[in-house]
């Protein structure tokens, strides 16, 4: 079986005309992670009952005749940021190793009932955090691209197996980049939507106000299926937005001719790769070419993002990974005499150095003396990070930039510097902060074969208008 | 250097870490450096500027109303069993790391 060419439609379609049975693509799947999954390390947990049980759920349906769910018998991974029922999920830490939840994320649920096959769950940075996968506490993820390089992250397991035919399509998390810097690594679509398009109940939280779950693909068609799939209100997610859902498929094919896109200066200056400059401004070129017009635009705050960024998501992870206790369903560190040195040690055995390191760095922003000068400032600033958009979405319908200032790196290239791994975010972090979607399209490649990203920022709830942009680009 | 030992000492402490002395070191080392390159706010003048604390704040408040009543888009009545029924007691248990049938099971909290 061809699995590289295996899209959504072609899966489903040939399970609904019996061509192949959602079982066989659950095999060929398994049978490539067998063979591949060893040297990348895009799998932390096989969820080999729950995807045969699906299977066979699917190929009945098939062979009674039933039109089966747009996502019928196709074989998708899940982040382990997300609760699977049953299914062990750790977020990549040492802390939830052997947790298993009582219950589904939301996302999970509705991809299952769209007949998604869920093969496994995703290796990923420890609780989301970092931009290499290397923070994860099981193993890092290669990019299957070239194994000496990172597949970015967090979402790097998700991006992986994507790009390396393991999963037709994946779901991953973004809080900072975390699908589209993957994504762009790995030569691969990344789709993070608005914040509240999608429900976060169940995602295991990093940053509350920044968490957003979206899918990885091999195609912008696939990403619009999947998003309109776990897309719109959920009574318990009370930030999900009660907004109605568009048929982000069909909004596909509407020519991009005429629509004003934005580039904004900010996004193409010191630390830019010249390779990458270079392929995104022919990306640029090629959406002339498909009579888009491009207009200049300005989003001055853009320096300041990624320390707004690091204050508010390191207060809020400080208090969300505060529940990590060892009493209820964490590891718990043995033989303390007290239970204040039980919760001391327990966290410390389980957590890893970048996430104490986010920890004490979100504590720290939020103790009393600090939190007017760090907190109070980072939040104030969000909002002229935000008003530049509103500002520069007043002219056009969507700004492109590239998605990282550099291909894929070395592992152990940034891994001793925590701020240089935090600049790798430099271009993804705003949309996070500003709540609007962003989607990395794969742009070419450099001359050592690395892929490179371009990102489309759209208008809150308008992934339809940049889903269309990357849908034409792709396909000219 | 902006941050001392202590004080990373101290944020530990209410973060409920221990951290190695190898870890405090490297901690403070890091923080500094970090807090260094937060410092670049302080370029900008925000007291004109409100804090942004959420983005479901933008599309969902009702300008029209007053207070709490701006947000109702986040609030529901209060429901005895919730949205979803609450956990067997069985279920609710398995994932800890000491419990009996009853309960999770701590150190001794109080001395007699």
């Amino acid at each position: 079986m061809d699995l590289k060419s295996l899209t959504i439609d072609t899966a489903r379609s040939a399970v609904q005309k019996r061509e192949t049975t959602a079982l066989a693509l659950v095999e060929a799947h398994y049978a490539r992670i067998k063979q591949e999954d060893g040297q990348i390390g895009a799998f932390l947990t096989l969820s080999k009952e729950r995807a045969l049980e699906q299977a066979d759920r699917i190929d009945r349906m098939a062979a009674e005749g039933k039109t089966l769910p747009v996502l019928g018998g196709v074989p998708v991974g899940i982040k382990d940021v997300m609760s699977t029922r049953g299914v062990r999920t750790t977020a990549g830490s040492k802390i939830l190793e052997k947790y298993i939840p009582p219950y589904d994320c939301t996302a999970v649920t509705r991809m299952e009932a769209a007949g998604a096959v869920v093969l496994g769950k995703m290796n990923c940075d420890e609780f989301a955090m970092g931009s290499s996968n290397e923070n994860s506490a099981y193993h890092p993820v290669r990019n299957p691209r070239d194994l000496s390089r990172v597949p970015g992250g967090s979402s790097g397991g998700s991006a992986a197996a994507v790009a390396a035919d393991m999963a037709v399509v994946a779901l991953g998390s973004d809080t900072g980049g975390s699908i589209r810097q993957p994504a762009s690594f790995c030569g691969v679509v990344g789709l993070m939507p608005t914040y509240g398009r999608v429900s976060r109940y169940g995602l295991i939280a990093f940053a509350s106000s920044l968490d957003h779950i979206g899918p990885l693909a091999k195609t912008v068609k696939d990403a619009a299926i999947v998003l309109r799939t776990i897309a719109g209100r959920d009574p318990m997610d009370s930030t999900s937005a009660d907004v109605p859902v568009p048929d982000y498929v069909a909004e596909l094919e509407k020519s991009v001719r005429g629509m004003k896109l934005g580039v904004a200066k900010e996004y193409f200056g010191e630390g830019l790769d010249g390779e990458v400059r270079q392929a995104v401004e022919r990306a640029i070129d090629k959406l002339k070419g498909l009579g888009c017009e491009i207009v200049p635009v300005s989003l001055p705050h853009t320096p300041y993002a990624i320390p707004t960024y690091y204050v508010i998501a390191t207060a809020e992870a400080s208090a969300n990974l505060a529940r990590y206790d060892g009493v209820r369903y964490s590891y718990r560190a043995r033989g303390a005499k007290t239970l204040s040195e039980m919760y001391r040690r327990s966290r410390d055995e389980g957590f890893g150095a970048e996430v104490k390191r986010r920890i004490i760095l979100g504590t720290y922003a939020l103790s009393a003396g600090y939190y007017d000068a760090y907190y109070l400032k980072a939040q104030k600033v969000r909002t002229l990070l935000t008003r530049d958009f509103d500002e520069a979405f007043r002219k056009v319908e969507a700004i492109v930039t590239p998605t990282s200032p550099t291909a894929a790196f070395r592992l152990g290239e940034k891994s001793t510097d925590p701020l240089a791994m935090y600049l790798a975010d430099i271009y993804t972090v705003t949309a996070d902060l500003a709540g609007i979607p962003g989607i990395s399209v794969p742009c070419g490649e450099t001359k050592e074969k690395l892929p490179i990203g371009l990102q489309i920022l759209g208008k809150h709830f308008e992934e339809s208008t940049i889903l269309r942009v990357a849908h034409a680009y792709e396909q000219a | 250097m902006k941050v001392t030992d202590k004080d990373v000492a101290y944020v530990a402490d209410l973060a409920n870490l221990e951290l190695t002395d190898e870890e405090r070191a490297g901690m403070l080392r890091d923080l500094n450096s970090i807090l260094e390159y937060v410092d670049r706010l302080n370029e900008l003048d925000t007291s004109d500027v409100p804090p942004m604390a959420q983005v479901s704040d933008r599309y969902g408040v009702d300008e029209s109303k007053q207070g709490s009543a701006r947000f109702a888009y986040a609030s529901r009545e209060d429901i005895l069993e919730g949205l979803r029924k609450s956990l067997p007691h069985d279920e609710a248990l398995a994932n800890a790391p000491d419990a009996d049938e009853e309960f999770f099971e701590v150190p001794k909290v109080i001395e007699r």
